[in-house]
């Protein structure tokens, strides 16, 4: 369980306080699939930057109950671009997070291989990150995130830069990792649909400061269809609730 | 087709380089200009082997080797540290900003007289002339180098672990800049020939004092071999510096 409470975040500029978040509060069970849907610029990037420890929260706590458990890393994040280091081979990629935890060489190499095994990319350990495909290199970048084995994997817009036939296929591959590995994710997209199909809950994250609007449990069973009424229904609901916030002229 | 082409351009550049040397025959042989201003290429062979023989071409090509590994080295060194350091810290850089606005422009001949006062006639001023040639080169690519990199990819860093300066450095910083901070030392190791034949010229020994004393003598062939001597040990530097910096650069391909 992962317990994000009370977090707000400010910053000081020339022309004062800005409050980008405000008491935002949400509880994750353990092997939920959330998503946080919300206009562009509304601050579900820096939410998920403050829960990763990348930026310092102006108050507020995000709280594991499960122990520290060597070898691994708390968190994980996958970002939009697959930000590969394009002087390291792929498998050195998966590597990455895997250096600094006092593990061996072999146990490094195990665990990058078996993560790149889940993508599907085992046969691509010994390529550079330039003679991939986008939709192959976000898959390292997943494959990077799993190997530090997290308790939360976080996710920006991870298909955001991707076509549309990548995106259907490894939204896809997504839930089926998820289903193989149970990890808790947090998924941010802006994309509606894409979170009604993917997520357990949906939450809408809106207004300036921005907070938690609504959460809506996605009911549809697995495997979902995507063109499943309830879900398409649902979809319609937050789009609705999101370009209210956005027309108050609280949404950008 | 592809194949001919190169061909044809590599029999171009054979005949520019018979053109150049007839060219460079004629002007003497042929009375334009006297063989003791311009002495013609087929005199240097014999020249060259001479200079051999009397062992002053190998001790000044050692000597002037001595010099400019020496001040290549350490002026490389200090140029990427310093540079690199300055690249990571805002206090650094704003604390040197200044200064090194004023000596920058300093060219490093104009350290001549310095080197001179301070190491009198000998190899160390020699390695002062060229440390300073090539440490203002490295340390403005290592800096320019280090303050190019992503920000995206230190974010990378910090999201898995490696928040330490010393982790940031060795798995982005350096890694990212690794191929300006290359052009960098590369500018260098011509900008070090160059330093090391000027402060030759002042008197102390290796090619460049061999030059000169030649010149006085105006022994004009003399000088040409130590020319050519000076193009062709840059050419294997150089072409060396190519091949290790690929390997390094092999993920560019």
């Amino acid at each position: 369980m992962i317990t994000i409470s009370d977090l707000t975040l400010s910053f000081d500029s020339d022309r004062g306080r800005t409050i980008v978040l405000k008491d935002f509060h949400l509880d994750i069970a353990d092997g939920e699939f959330i998503a946080i849907v919300g206009a562009s610029g509304v601050g579900k990037s820096t939410l998920l930057r403050v829960v990763a420890g990348l930026v310092r929260p102006t108050s507020g706590t995000v709280k594991r109950d499960s122990p520290e458990r060597p070898g691994r890393r708390p968190y994980a994040m996958v970002f939009q671009d697959a930000r590969l280091l394009p002087w390291r081979r792929v498998v050195k990629n998966v590597e990455f997070g895997l250096e600094g935890l006092g593990l061996t060489a072999e146990e490094k190499r195990r665990r990058a291989t078996e993560a790149l095994a889940l993508v599907g990319l085992a046969d691509k350990a010994d390529r550079w990150p330039h003679q991939l495909s986008g939709g192959q290199r976000q898959r390292v970048a997943i494959a990077r995130a799993l190997a530090v084995d997290p308790d939360l994997l976080m996710m920006d817009e991870p298909f955001g830069a991707l076509d549309a036939i990548t995106r259907q296929s490894l939204q896809d591959e997504l839930i089926d990792l998820w289903q193989r590995t149970g990890k808790t994710i947090l998924f941010v997209t802006h994309d509606i649909e894409e979170a009604v199909y993917l997520a357990d809950r949906v939450v809408l994250l809106a207004g300036s400061p921005a907070g938690v609007r609504s959460a809506d449990r996605i009911m549809s069973a697995r495997p979902r269809q995507r063109d499943d009424e309830a879900a398409r229904h649902t979809a319609a609901e937050i789009r609705t609730r999101l370009y209210d916030y956005v027309e108050q002229g609280e949404g950008i | 087709m592809k194949q001919a082409n190169k061909a044809e351009r590599l029999l171009l550049a054979i005949t520019g380089v018979v053109l150049f040397l007839g060219l460079w025959e004629a002007l003497p042989r042929f009375g334009f200009v006297k063989p003791m201003l311009l002495p013609p290429p087929s005199e240097i062979p014999a020249t060259f082997w001479r200079e051999v023989q009397s062992g002053a071409w190998l001790s000044a090509v050692q000597e002037s080797l001595k010099h400019y590994v020496t001040g290549l080295v350490l002026g490389s060194f200090l140029g990427v540290a310093l540079g690199v350091l300055t690249g990571m810290s805002r206090v650094l850089e704003d604390m040197t900003n200044w200064v090194v606005r004023l000596l920058r422009p300093i060219p490093g001949l104009a350290w001549v007289p310095f080197a001179i006062i301070w190491f009198g006639v000998s190899p160390a001023a020699a390695n002062f002339i060229i440390i300073i040639g090539v440490f203002w080169i490295n340390y403005f690519a290592a800096l320019g180098a280090v303050q190019a990199v992503d920000r995206d990819l230190i974010e990378l860093a910090n999201a898995f672990g490696h928040r330490s300066p010393i982790a940031r450095l060795f798995k982005v910083v350096l890694p990212a800049s690794i191929q300006p901070i290359m052009s960098g030392l590369r500018t260098g190791l011509g900008q070090a020939w160059m330093a090391v034949v000027a402060a030759e010229l002042f008197g102390v020994s290796g090619l460049g004092q061999r030059m000169m004393q030649a010149s006085s003598l105006l022994a004009t062939d003399v000088v040409v071999v130590y020319m050519i001597t000076m193009a062709v040990l840059y050419g294997i530097v150089d072409t060396s510096f190519v091949l290790v910096r690929d390997r390094l650069l092999a993920w560019k391909a």
